[in-house]
């Protein structure tokens, strides 16, 4: 207070104190550097063993293994999605035997790996052919294509059904009553009110389902579907090129890394009414 | 119903047998897999909460390859990949040597990868749930840093990571199944066999799937008793 003003001039900004130089720097740049040398070594080897003809002969074979890939993953994604909400209606519901079912299911298809359901679909349903025969359904499942789509729906349709039954529990039951309360008939609450409150809650998980499906896709190049990973193994078995895996490598880790982009972009949309 | 029972049975009609051995191989794989896995996963998520920026890029870039990657990719990329590699480096010094890569080996390998990928994360979400006094408390007290983490925050690591790891664990059993592709006689290739000679696709590969559940619900039981444990060894929150 009794400080004349002068006194006040402000003083002499500290210098930037360098940041030292600590062991965890130093294994950074050392893993770097193997990161950076595996990269150089993967394009090196992609440059060297690079070939026209090789590259004009697989290319269009690779684009239309991923697009049986992405209709695939889209597909059965949609189809899950339809029949996972009979599912969670089962899981949520009062009845014992019914939410019983719904239980028996989602533990069976979350328990047991989608390559072993898979089989189970189109080798194991090669067992009741003149049954399916008898019913006309024997030329859906004689298709490796249709048996995989059937296989991957059952099984997405388990994980969303949880995920779409944690979403909706999260929602409060005050946010159901005061609905009810305004006299909101009840489907138009749950589309008006719940849904966009629980998709905020599933956005994440659904994406990561959706990763998963694309990443889980690949094992249908084992039933002969050919894919990208079944073009992949196509063109590795005719020219027995190491490359053939890495091209199939880049282009599932861009497909990922996009989608995962994609959800970040929406959750940042969809929670917009919540930033401050 | 008999010749059900005569093909599952022990013994040299029935494939009982092969079918254990299967799930001998099965148990084993994930077994070895999950400590190398935990390890892996452990030092990434160190590597991914450090100050240091660059650590931080190169722990990143793990993650992001192995969880972007299809397992079963994962898993052609190591097999014939590391087999490439090797004998490539291996002829730089004698050129008539040849080398195989264990199928085991490489399953071990590309499942770790994928588990330690998922399990930095479990890591990383469980270091954020620690509260940064935990660690003053450790250094106030005279403890060294390393002795801070062993002593005070791994425990508490442990037990907020338990329900993730367990997940993962759920996960590294069937992801297993993806081995058999490469040859190594687990549950499901030994089904397939037994199929493929017996014509009874439907009854072996739904007893694999049962295998499996089995499997997974062993480990819930298993998981329930040691979330009991580590529970019962902490402090109330």
């Amino acid at each position: 207070m009794t400080a004349a003003p002068g006194s006040l001039t402000p003083a002499e900004r500290p210098p930037v104190q360098k940041a030292p130089w600590t062991h965890q720097r130093t294994l950074g740049v050392v893993l770097l550097c193997i990161w950076a040398a595996l990269a150089l070594a993967v394009a090196a080897f992609m440059v060297e063993s690079w070939n026209p003809t090789l590259f004009e002969r697989y290319a269009p074979r690779y684009m239309s293994g991923l697009w049986i890939t992405i209709q695939l993953v889209v597909l059965s994604v949609i189809f899950g999605a339809l029949l996972s909400i009979p599912i969670a209606y089962g899981r949520m519901s009062e009845n014992r035997f019914l939410s019983a079912l719904a239980y028996a299911y989602v533990y069976f298809f979350r328990g047991t790996p989608l390559l072993a359901q898979t089989f189970l679909i189109y080798y194991g349903l090669g067992s009741f052919r003149p049954e399916l025969q008898a019913i006309g359904l024997w030329s859906f499942f004689r298709d490796a294509w249709n048996c995989a789509l059937f296989a991957f729906t059952l099984n997405t349709a388990a994980y969303q059904a949880e995920i779409l039954r944690g979403a909706i529990g999260s929602v409060g039951r005050g946010q159901w009553e005061a609905a009810s309360a305004l006299g909101i008939p009840k489907l138009l609450a749950i589309r008006k009110i719940i849904i966009p409150q629980a998709m905020i809650v599933a956005l994440r998980p659904y994406g990561n389902e959706v990763i998963l499906m694309i990443k889980g896709s690949a094992i249908v190049a084992i039933i002969t579907v050919f894919d990208l990973m079944g073009e992949t193994r196509r063109a590795y078995s005719q020219t027995f090129d190491f490359q053939t895996y890495i091209w199939a490598a880049l282009i599932y880790l861009a497909l990922v890394e996009l989608l995962r982009n994609l959800i970040d972009l929406i959750e940042k949309r969809i929670t917009r009414h919540l930033k401050r | 119903m008999e010749r059900v029972f005569t093909l599952l049975s022990f013994g040299p009609e029935g494939w009982g047998d092969n079918i254990a051995a299967g799930v001998v191989i099965t148990v084993s794989l994930a077994l070895a897999t999950l400590p190398v896995g935990l390890a892996l996963g452990f030092l990434v998520a160190l590597g991914k909460r450090s100050p240091d920026r660059f650590l931080r890029l190169a722990a990143n870039i793990y993650t992001t390859i192995f969880r972007g990657l299809p397992e079963l990719l994962t898993l052609f990329l190591v097999f014939y990949g590391a087999q490439i590699g090797l004998q490539k480096l291996i002829h730089f010094f004698d050129p008539a040597a040849s080398i195989e890569i264990n199928a085991f080996v490489a399953g071990m390998v590309a499942l770790g990868a994928v588990f330690s990928s998922y399990a930095s994360e479990v890591f990383l979400a469980a270091f954020r749930a620690i509260p940064s006094g935990q660690y003053e408390g450790g250094y106030a007290v005279g403890l060294s840093s390393s002795q801070t983490m062993r002593l005070v925050i791994a425990p508490q690591l442990l037990r907020l990571a338990l329900p993730g790891l367990s997940n993962l664990w759920l996960i590294l059993i069937k992801d297993t199944a993806l081995v058999s592709v490469i040859g190594i006689a687990d549950v499901l290739r030994q089904s397939q066999v037994a199929a493929r000679v017996t014509k009874e696709a439907f009854l072996f590969f739904g007893l694999a799937c049962l295998i499996y559940l089995a499997l997974a619900m062993l480990s819930s039981i298993a998981i329930a008793a040691i979330e009991r444990r580590a529970e019962r060894a902490g402090a109330v929150r």
